[in-house]
């Protein structure tokens, strides 16, 4: 159980800041939602956190321990990612691939042993990926693999798990399966789990707070219901009165309709100030 | 503490990996091979020794084995002086430019990637013309000063290329392939130069740049060996770490990867028994590449098999090529070189057809 902390945190590519002092913090057994527009620095927080990009200021807490000062197979012992879109090669086999996951918990001269072979089948099998496992990567679809990738996380037994639009290439009944999974886990086992998503109904059912991240910065930051009004997603999505109950629980749902976009309503001002 | 699987995990049927065991019978396979074609290399040359002489004469070199010679002493010692340094140089040189090749494969994720691509072939070459052009030849450590150069020379460029494609404390993949690609064309042109002036000395270089195993002798093995054994057996403990760099570098990382140490240590290894083996027998073309692959193709992209395998191939492969190279159009020799390229590209061609798969890689 592990808490997660991040402390003004500004990030940075080369000299363009994308990330401005954001400061959040998620407890064990909590689902936080990184929910905000494209570009809006969701990615970089998650690369952030788990050190693939260095910090331009601020600080990364993990069980307060600096993310930094860990050496990197004790943090991925710690911390799973599910990257976005994620290249696998195509030769390996889909065992293979989820196998990888062990890889933290193996020393220099450690093959995988029985137990690791156990625990990556397990994990297939809780994403239902176990009947592709001879299959080569090249030969399965986007959401084969991602589950694949979220197979690999499991087998990884971190006890904080970040996902960068893990929904993004599945349909909508795997969808709600891999976030069913992944909300049990983070209840059972009092996981930290910090999602980027961008889609804001499911971020409402699935998180047990939001973070709406605009231009880089916190925009608002609460409960589903505090998150999702019509207000805030006026003012970060442009998007007009498009919020509404879930008709069988008390949670916001958004719902779009055609021509509401901030494009065509300036069109369709501009054709009526020509008129 | 596992805090995922609560319930007792069910045993994984075996079922599930057959092509393991069949990898490692493969190895075991290999190995038995790797013996026999050696002793077979042996046997061939401007004296004809029956195999069973051979393998007598290797037996009664091992201690606590007490074989009555039945053969000539001048066999003895042209097996023993003459052949078996020659054979065994092959074999390790053969090892060292095919471990190296899939290190290089999968550490820069390009399938192209060979033990020459980082400059370290143009650099030896330009040290050891600069050693052939030199007025004065010295003798220290039981080996000429061209050798020396040329081990000087790989060093010296791969440090270049890699101290140019450094980013701060990263090494970005594409600058080092660049960096190396463009050194190399620049160490290259000087060495044509050299070639060009170089008078009555021409044959003498372009017979090295091609390869040859016709000056082996046991001195040569002792300095080549230690470096492709500590080098093989370090790249060895990182086949795990290889096979997640082939994800990409960010989910390396985050599956707990060092990717920079990694980078620096696997560098570090194949570029010096890349080196030590280019010193003496010039640059031979086309084993990294094609015997990694051929590996590939056949026992699957897995480098914990993957390294061992190719390292067991790649001597064979040698072992072979040099008996052609010898042999073939006796008493003049070809260069190594061309042989290998002669039987390696159709046979990789064969390879690539009979498979039929799009990506191999």
């Amino acid at each position: 159980m592990i808490k997660l902390e991040l402390q003004n945190v500004w990030l940075a590519y080369g000299s363009e800041v994308v990330v401005k002092d954001i400061t959040f913090q998620v407890m064990p057994g909590e689902m936080v939602g990184l929910i905000g527009p494209n570009g809006s620095g969701k990615s970089t927080i998650i690369k952030a956190i788990s050190r693939v990009i260095s910090l331009y200021s601020g600080k990364i807490l993990l069980d307060g321990k600096d993310v930094f000062k860990i050496p990197r197979r004790d943090l991925a012992r710690l911390l799973g990612v599910v990257p976005q879109m994620p290249l696998l090669p195509s030769v390996f086999t889909a065992f293979e691939i989820v196998l990888m996951g062990r890889n933290p918990h193996l020393g220099l001269l450690q093959y995988e042993g029985a137990r690791d072979l156990a625990i990556t089948w397990q994990a297939m099998e809780k994403t239902a990926t176990h009947t592709l496992a001879e299959r080569r990567v090249g030969e399965l679809s986007g959401g084969e693999i991602q589950r694949l990738v979220i197979a690999r996380v499991l087998a990884q037994e971190p006890k904080s798990i970040l996902l960068d639009e893990p929904t993004a290439n599945l349909d909508i009944s795997h969808q709600v399966e891999i976030l069913d999974l992944i909300k049990n886990l983070c209840l059972e086992n009092k996981l930290t789990v910090v999602a980027a998503l961008h889609d804001l109904n499911l971020a409402s059912q699935y998180c047990d707070r939001l973070i709406l991240i605009n231009n880089g910065r916190v925009h608002a930051e609460g409960t589903p219901r505090q998150v999702i009004n019509p207000r805030n997603i006026k003012e970060v999505y442009g998007a007009d009165g498009c919020v509404y109950t879930h008709p069988d629980i008390d949670l916001p749902v958004v719902l779009l309709k055609a021509g509401s976009s901030q494009k065509a309503k300036v069109k369709e001002a501009l054709e009526t100030n020509g008129d | 503490m596992n805090i995922y699987h609560t319930t007792r995990a069910p045993m994984v049927r075996t079922v599930h990996f057959p092509h393991w065991r069949r990898r490692a019978y493969a190895i075991l396979g290999l190995l038995i091979a790797l013996g026999g074609v050696a002793a077979f290399a042996t046997t061939f040359g401007s004296v004809q020794i029956p195999f069973l002489t051979i393998c007598h004469v290797l037996f009664s070199q091992l201690p606590l084995v007490d074989i009555a010679p039945t053969w000539p002493s001048t066999t003895e010692t042209i097996i023993l002086e003459i052949r078996l340094p020659r054979v065994i140089l092959a074999g390790l040189v053969g090892a060292a430019l095919a471990i190296a090749g899939a290190t290089y494969q999968g550490l820069f994720r390009n399938p192209l990637a060979d033990p020459y691509l980082i400059g370290v072939a143009q650099g030896a070459a330009l040290g050891a013309v600069i050693g052939f052009l030199l007025p004065f030849n010295w003798y220290g450590m039981g080996f000429g000063i061209i050798p020396l150069l040329a081990f000087t020379g790989a060093l010296i460029s791969v440090a270049i290329v890699y101290n140019l494609a450094r980013v701060g404390k990263t090494l970005p993949v594409t600058t080092l392939i660049l960096a190396g690609v463009a050194l190399g064309a620049l160490w290259g042109s000087i060495v044509s130069y050299l070639i060009i002036t170089s008078g009555e000395k021409m044959h003498g270089i372009i017979f090295w740049l091609m390869g040859s195993f016709s000056l082996s002798e046991w001195s040569e093995v002792r300095v080549v060996l230690p470096y492709v054994v500590v080098g093989v057996a370090i790249i060895l403990l990182y086949a795990r770490s290889l096979n997640i760099m082939h994800l990409d570098e960010e989910q390396a990382q985050q599956l707990g990867v060092n990717t920079e140490r990694l980078k620096l240590i696997l560098l570090a290894a194949a570029t010096l028994i890349t080196a030590a083996a280019v010193c003496f027998v010039g640059t031979i073309g086309f084993v990294g590449i094609i015997i990694p692959h051929a590996v590939r193709l056949v026992w699957g992209p897995d480098y914990r098999f993957l390294l061992p395998l190719s390292v067991l191939t790649g001597a064979i492969f040698l072992i072979l090529a040099d008996l052609v190279a010898r042999t073939a159009l006796a008493p003049t020799e070809i260069p190594v070189g061309v042989v290998t390229a002669i039987c390696g590209a159709p046979f990789f061609l064969y390879l690539l057809r009979r498979k039929k798969r799009a990506v191999f890689f």
